[in-house]
């Protein structure tokens, strides 16, 4: 619509200016937004196209930020008090390649306090609410993004994915959620969580979208040790081809007790769609997934975060106390100011997994069974191109229903955890609704720098239903 | 494994730098003893011999060229500084 100048850049921010205004007190997506810096990024993206240079297919466009990935000169507060006043004094790789292709940052998105949660309620900032229920949570962590998106607010946003933080979301809010592989998306500029399994991704209405936005933001950095070389694909020419019979994977134990019976129904007409294709159905079998892999997650996430975390001490950023003055005090009287309720929890856990005389017994053995679940992958994906699933065992949960019980809240991501531990990438779409009107999620897992594939088989879904043209009566 | 029921949270929480109140040691000693009891099932696999994974990614020993880049100017360093003077950040004494 941009390149066909049927609209400008101009309109279609002061559209989702003004979108934003109507419904943002009702969603509370956003914890800041610079609406005149937004617009005057759009007046030069017109001005680029009047001259004939326009960037690509994403100038113009506003993309939001989950409140972890830097943007210069802008707030990151992580949800938290400790950064209530932290400006980023540089761009995340992320930011640095949006704002190359003329995409235009547009507000910065609630989350659970440093990504730990899964609905948007451990936010220091006030919770979320869900567009298509707002008496439901979002999801979780990047449940800003994900709501700002169902809720119209902007066409797509970044978000990250240390256990499914993208995926659940984009599950709840009816979106399509992309968790790249680990290595794929430079991590540099993103407030790291648990390094080994924090992963940048996109949140948007389409597949299409997801493929164009990766695209961008995909590749090697050298600041981040961690990114891998790689050839990137023309993902969005891939979503057009149809390389063989897909042979499609379906992990029996991922059906299991707990799933919600109207979220497996949705999935096996999913299947019916993909066998009707002429795709190869196989059930395989994650035994040790289904039955570690979020103990290991816990573990490993905890332990990395307590020490990720340690820098936040009061001295050279964040909240510092008024009530200490001796050097140690200050750091645990800023921490006991600055950190919410889940935060503590997982930097104690954390720090006690990794001390001496527990070192071996948890956060050694859970790396090493973090091995085993990774080769069962590897294993199933020699006869599976993809491997196919629901993304969460339930629908949106009520806000405030497991805030009170943190294992409860843990298990929600018996389905999407793997994937991390794994280092695989992942996507949720949207695969129907229940009875109650709330959207279901479709989670299909592709193997190492499978993007191009598995963005292709979710396409191939797309096209043949109509659930993500629907939007929330909001 | 440890039993769950030797997490010392008065000891942990001083090793994280945290300082808790002891309404939260009471809570967190409650939850973490459950989570802990949930994490002990890893006790059932046969982990002998296996290679413990650090991360995601098969890259080790990643290496930089030493060469001098542009960082940070003082004044940017600094502003998000809490509390700053003549170009430095406002430390307690810690020697005496």
């Amino acid at each position: 619509m941009l390149a066909a100048k049927s609209i400008s850049a101009s309109e279609l921010m002061q559209a989702f200016v003004a979108r934003t205004t109507a419904v943002e007190g009702r969603v509370h997506a956003f914890n800041s937004r610079d609406e005149v810096g937004a617009l005057g990024l759009a007046a030069a993206s017109d001005a680029r196209r009047a001259a004939g240079q326009a960037r690509g297919p994403l100038d113009g466009i506003p993309i939001g930020f989950k409140d972890v990935i830097a943007v210069e000169g802008q707030p990151l507060t992580a949800s938290s008090k400790m950064l209530a006043n932290f400006i980023s004094p540089y761009d995340a790789t992320v930011t640095t390649k949006l704002k190359a292709a003329g995409a235009i940052p547009w507000g910065r998105l609630n989350l659970d306090e440093f990504a730990m949660g899964s609905s948007t309620e451990n936010s220091a900032f006030g919770a979320t609410a869900n567009p298509w229920d707002l008496t439901r949570v979002p999801g979780g962590s990047s449940g800003g993004s994900a709501a700002a998106v169902a809720a119209g607010e902007m066409p797509g946003a970044l978000g990250s994915d240390t256990g499914g933080s993208i995926r659940q979301p984009a599950a709840f809010c009816g979106l399509v959620g992309l968790k790249p592989t680990y290595g794929l998306v430079s991590r540099y500029g993103l407030a790291a969580f648990a390094s080994s399994l924090d992963q940048i991704g996109t949140l948007t209405r389409t597949v299409g979208d997801a493929a164009q936005l990766l695209q961008v933001v995909a590749g090697h950095d050298s600041r981040d040790s961690t990114s891998l070389s790689t050839v990137i694909p023309d993902y969005s020419a891939a979503l057009q081809k149809k390389s063989r019979p897909w042979r499609i994977g379906v992990p029996k134990e991922f059906f299991g007790l707990g799933l919600d019976a109207e979220i497996g129904a949705a999935v096996q007409q999913a299947l019916a769609f993909y066998r009707s294709a002429g795709a190869e159905i196989t059930e395989v079998s994650l035994p040790l997934t289904a039955e570690y892999a979020i103990a290991v997650y816990y573990l490993i996430a905890t332990a990395e975060a307590s020490s990720n975390l340690a820098r936040y001490d009061g001295i050279r950023y964040g909240h510092r106390t008024h009530s200490a003055t001796d050097a140690i005090s200050i750091y645990a009287q800023s921490r006991a100011e600055g950190f919410g309720e889940e935060v503590k929890r997982r930097i104690i856990l954390g720090t006690h997994v990794l001390s001496s005389g527990y070192y071996d017994a948890y956060y050694l053995r859970a790396q090493k069974v973090r091995t085993l679940i990774r080769g069962e992958f590897m294993r199933v994906f020699q006869d599976c191109d993809v491997l196919l699933s629901p993304t969460t065992p339930t629908a949106a949960f009520k806000l405030g229903e497991k805030s009170s019980d943190p294992l409860a809240m843990y298990l929600n991501d018996i389905y999407t955890i793997g994937v991390n531990l794994a280092g695989l990438p992942g996507i949720s779409l949207p695969c129907g609704f229940t009875a109650g009107g709330l959207p279901i999620g479709l989670q299909i897992i592709g193997q190492p720098f499978g993007e191009a594939e598995m963005l292709t088989i979710a396409h191939t879904y797309e096209q043949g239903h109509s659930w993500h043209t629907k939007y929330p009566n909001l | 494994m440890n039993s769950s029921a030797e997490i010392n949270i008065e000891y942990v929480a001083r090793l994280a730098r945290l300082a808790l109140t002891a309404t939260e040691q009471a809570k967190l000693s409650q939850q973490l003893g459950d989570i802990l009891h949930y994490v002990d099932k890893l006790k059932q696999v046969e982990v002998a011999g296996i290679e413990p994974m650090a991360h995601g990614s098969p890259v080790f020993n990643v290496w930089a060229a030493d060469v001098v880049v542009a960082g940070l100017s003082v004044e940017e360093a600094l502003r998000n500084a809490p509390e700053q003077r003549a170009d430095s950040i406002v430390v307690p004494k810690v020697v005496e």
